[in-house]
């Protein structure tokens, strides 16, 4: 028998942000305009790779000790959980991560900002959770940096991760926040967001437990993934 | 913090620092029948995306390639078997600056019409975006753009 396929009116899962942001205005020429396809619930969901492509070198966690001088900048841990939308850890799974140095400029060519590099600092590492679906970075609190979205845009200092999941429903990329920033109100990649309670969910809080004395602060950054389109359990 | 999902933001114009710098687009491996799928990235006025991100979720294998200043990019996938009474398709999830969270659509195969013409998913769509996703033999391989947003937009799929 044929499914009726369905369509949703985007940015109604009260979870992630509609495609069409406008005050984003890299949205305007990229956001679908039409409905998403409801794919019908019999169709399984896609299963997550097992890492063939590359193995993860010991120190690909640490973003300060990937050159032979130490960057500027202060230190962090960044450390968490990640767990699925049951609460139930997401073990062996994928997270990759890439940010701005301490001056607020990444390391990417099309990165004009007036702001120095940094020759001992990539901005780039990764790491695989372990069986209680924690993971641990070692980096530097990445600087702020001005866009050119609207005058005098200026984005929140954050980390990029990108966490694969268990299925293709639970792929996730978003950014970290740090507590406390002043420039969360006038962001809209940040305000992208319509809930309020899914927004701090983005920001990281400081972590006296991860804080090292005489060496690092410490963020906690927990993860939930998947969740937004819960199939209801077969009564059979 | 609370409990409830995390939310998506976009990959921003700078991920290839963290997400495409090994060459992870080959996902067909040593597996029969494996072919080159093609095709640009490009936006509403057809304009190229030179900072999207396409992944390729075949059964068990996972691939991705960030696009070039002609909004290009490139998978080789292995041949995808017919699952769930569903035609062969790879599902392609699609990153971007500018996309707040990803697009995902479906690469069908051109030479499983029959199975093509049977599909519920395809059967369900109008015509136009019908054959959007099925992929055109190009040179060696199969051609599959995708349209983020205008009359011809890709289809795109809740996940």
């Amino acid at each position: 028998m044929r499914d009726a396929i369905r369509r949703a009116p985007d940015g109604t899962d009260g979870i992630d942000p509609p495609y069409d942001s406008p005050a984003y205005r890299s949205t305007a020429l990229r956001a679908p305009k039409q409905p998403l396809v409801i794919l019908p619930e019999r169709f399984a969901d896609v299963a997550s790779p097992v890492y063939g492509h590359g193995a993860i070198a010991e120190t690909d966690f640490d973003l300060t000790r990937q050159h032979d001088g130490e960057p500027l900048g202060e230190r962090i841990v960044v450390t968490g959980r990640v767990v699925g939308s049951d609460g139930r850890p997401v073990p062996n799974t994928l997270i990759e991560i890439w940010q701005a140095n301490a001056a607020g400029r990444y390391r990417h060519a099309d990165d004009q900002h007036p702001a120095p590099l940094d020759p001992n600092f990539t901005g780039a590492g990764r790491c695989l959770t372990d069986a209680e679906g924690t993971y641990r970075f070692v980096s530097i609190k990445p600087g702020a940096y001005p866009w050119r979205n609207h005058d005098n845009a200026w984005r929140p200092a954050h980390i990029h991760l990108s966490i694969f999941g268990r299925l293709l429903s639970e792929r996730l990329v978003t950014q970290m926040y740090f507590p406390g920033d002043p420039l969360f109100d006038a962001d809209p990649i940040f305000q992208s967001v319509g809930d309020p309670a899914a927004r701090q969910r983005m920001i990281s809080s400081f972590d006296w437990d991860t804080t090292t004395p005489e060496w690092a602060l410490g963020y906690r950054f927990d993860i939930v993934l998947g969740g937004r389109h819960a199939t209801p359990e077969d009564p059979d | 913090m609370s409990a409830g999902p995390t939310p998506s933001q976009t990959v921003g114009p700078f991920f290839s620092l963290g997400l495409t710098q090994r060459a992870d687009n080959d996902l067909g491996g040593d597996a029969a029948g494996a072919v080159w799928i093609r095709g640009r990235v490009l936006d509403g006025q057809g304009d190229p995306v030179p900072d999207a991100m396409v992944e390729a979720w075949a059964a068990g294998r996972w691939g991705r390639s960030g696009t070039t200043q002609d909004g290009g990019y490139s998978l080789r996938v292995p041949a995808p078997a017919a699952l769930d009474g569903q035609a062969p398709h790879v599902p392609l999830l699609v990153f971007a600056r500018g996309l707040l969270k990803p697009v995902l659509t479906r690469a069908y195969f051109p030479e499983h019409a029959q199975a093509n013409a049977a599909d519920p998913v395809l059967a369900a769509l109008e015509d136009a975006q019908q054959a959007g996703l099925t992929a055109i033999p190009d040179g060696d391989g199969l051609r599959f753009d995708i349209r983020l947003q205008g009359p011809d937009q890709t289809a795109f799929f809740a996940r």
